[in-house]
């Protein structure tokens, strides 16, 4: 048994993934907590492929990718904000529309420049083994910044969640705060990427904040229990990955829908039918 | 809006807010509010009355701050603290808050804790406790009567100690009990001296409830108590549609005029 759990520390690569997996899911699942109340769970799915967008220029035109796909995230993520307050379109559309478009981008630069392929590739699939020491230190700053800023705003962010026509009256600026939960977010995004991969951000955003929806009716228990679902599932996931042989963003994900799929059977058994999250359409 | 729950003029207490002169329009649309002039003051008691879409709720964002004439002034009392409580149905009952937490949500305190302080904790209580559901502080919202969710919302806005309560359309969605217990806490709480605004369709709850009404379509087409203000005549303009007014114990009752068939000859 202390065999099985010390193994994997033997090699540096996968220390790195061990942590990198388990701050990343920590990470999403805290951010995931805001993004599903807010019924803006596509988003998380449509914001890794803009930011493949931006990545795809920065390695087209040699700028740092943390740097350049922040920026091209960031601003597709207002983009969305400001087309969905129009009202006429909802948000669903409204990221369907940036968020393809700027993968749309990626993908004809991608044709236009080969040499940027490999390092996309990376990008849309993960590489959880290559991950460096400096990968290591990008998201356990971006996951202890973030704890600090959900702390911090933890109030207004709470009611502009839940009440975003309200908490205006009462002093927060709604508009702030999304602006500051969509950086969050692309950071969020940006710095899991090169270990998830693009297509498996959005389950590791949702399903966790889900899972933690249907154990508890407290805003801050959700918050503590879908960071802890988050970071457990990842560390699990990367140990699976390890000892069964198979790519370790798929077995985080699977160990993601198990814990789901006993925690609905179980609450679902108790009457817990009131629990899940994102009933409201989205209002960034 | 110049008489208290006793009936008697106040015209000499300062208003709280003022509205003078004031139009509104969203951009490009036409008036939504034309040359009011209202006064809100220290003890008012006022219900707006109107059909959809004649400036109800964009006269109560009026006196919130939240939306600014296009022409006439707003003058509000320096430091005022209005209290503002959102319709039950923009309300989603499946966030996961605790009527603690909803309370807390509106704490005029910059503190940087998500935690509550001790102080924020005794606050709480005592407005719980005033609103009669200090008992349900633990609960999720969802899990409360009608009247006790109006009440958590309503201790939400008075958790900053307002000078001014606005709500908006507080007895719509709500069963006739419910609407019974909350214009029944709004009367108690604006005899302990809150000034209270709110929006409704419900004629006939606020001319039992309430000292003064404002007849709102797009102008003022009254204002007073609701024995001068519910007449056939101004709810004609208001609505634009006949109504027959009964008085009951000293109550007007609104009642639909009955309609006469051209076709069976029936009424």
């Amino acid at each position: 048994m202390w065999q099985t759990l010390t193994e994997p520390f033997q090699f540096a690569f996968l220390r790195h993934a061990l942590i990198v997996c388990t701050v990343a899911g920590a990470l999403c699942g805290l951010l995931g907590v805001y993004v599903t109340l807010r019924g803006m769970s596509y988003i998380g799915h449509g914001l890794s492929h803009a930011i493949f967008g931006g990545a795809a220029i920065c390695a087209a035109i040699g700028v740092n990718f943390f740097i350049g796909a922040g920026v091209w995230g960031l601003a597709s993520g207002l983009s969305v904000s400001r087309v969905t307050r129009r009202r006429i379109i909802g948000a669903d559309a409204a990221i369907g529309v940036i968020t393809t478009a700027s993968f749309a981008f990626g993908i004809a630069l991608l044709g236009l420049y080969s040499r940027v392929k490999q390092s996309i590739e990376a990008t849309v699939f993960g590489s959880v083994l290559g991950v460096s020491r400096g990968d290591v230190w990008i998201i356990v700053g971006v996951a202890l910044a973030t704890a600090v800023v959900i702390v911090v705003f933890y109030r207004p962010l709470l009611f502009a969640t839940f009440d975003p026509e309200v908490a205006d009256v009462f002093g927060v600026s709604t508009s702030r705060m999304d602006a500051l939960l969509m950086l969050l977010l692309s950071f969020a995004i940006l710095s899991s990427m090169k270990v998830l991969g693009v297509t498996l951000i959005a389950a590791v955003l949702v399903i966790p904040p889900t899972v933690a929806r249907m154990l508890t009716n407290s805003f801050g228990r959700m918050l503590v229990l879908s960071t802890t679902i988050g970071a457990l599932t990842g560390l699990v996931g990367m140990y699976l990955s390890y000892h069964l042989d198979i790519a370790s963003g798929p077995c985080v994900v699977l160990v993601n829908f198990a814990v789901f799929t006993v925690v609905y059977a179980v609450t679902g058994a108790r009457g817990h039918t009131t629990a899940a999250p994102g009933f409201r359409r989205a209002t960034l | 809006m110049s008489r208290s729950t006793t009936g008697q003029r106040v015209v000499s207490i300062a208003p709280l807010v003022r509205l003078d002169d004031v139009s509104y329009r969203y951009p490009n649309g036409p008036l939504v509010l034309d040359s009011i002039n209202l006064a809100v003051r220290p003890g008012d008691f006022t219900g707006l009355v109107g059909p959809s879409g004649s400036g109800k709720t964009t006269m109560l964002q009026m006196l919130l701050g939240m939306a600014h004439p296009v022409s006439g002034a707003v003058e509000r009392q320096p430091g005022l603290r209005v209290g503002y409580v959102p319709q039950v149905e923009s309300i989603n009952w499946n966030f996961p808050v605790t009527v603690f937490e909803t309370v807390l949500m509106s704490s005029p305190t910059k503190r940087t804790w998500p935690w509550a302080s001790s102080a924020e904790k005794r606050r709480v209580a005592e407005v719980l406790g005033r609103l009669g559901i200090a008992d349900l502080s633990g609960r999720h919202i969802r899990q409360l009567s009608g009247g006790q969710q109006q009440r958590v919302f309503i201790a939400r806005a008075l958790f900053s100690s307002p000078d001014l309560l606005l709500l908006d359309e507080p007895t719509s969605g709500v069963d006739v009990r419910t609407r019974h217990e909350v214009l029944h806490l709004l009367g108690d709480l604006n005899a302990e001296g809150l000034a209270i605004v709110l929006s409704t369709h419900d004629l006939n709850g606020i001319a039992a409830h309430l000292p003064n009404v404002v007849c709102l379509h797009t102008r003022v087409m009254g204002m007073g108590t609701a024995l001068e203000v519910l007449t056939p005549e101004i709810l004609e303009l208001t609505y634009g549609a006949p109504m027959d007014v009964l008085v009951h114990a000293g109550m007007p009752l609104v009642v639909d005029r009955r309609h006469h068939s051209p076709l069976t000859g029936a009424s």
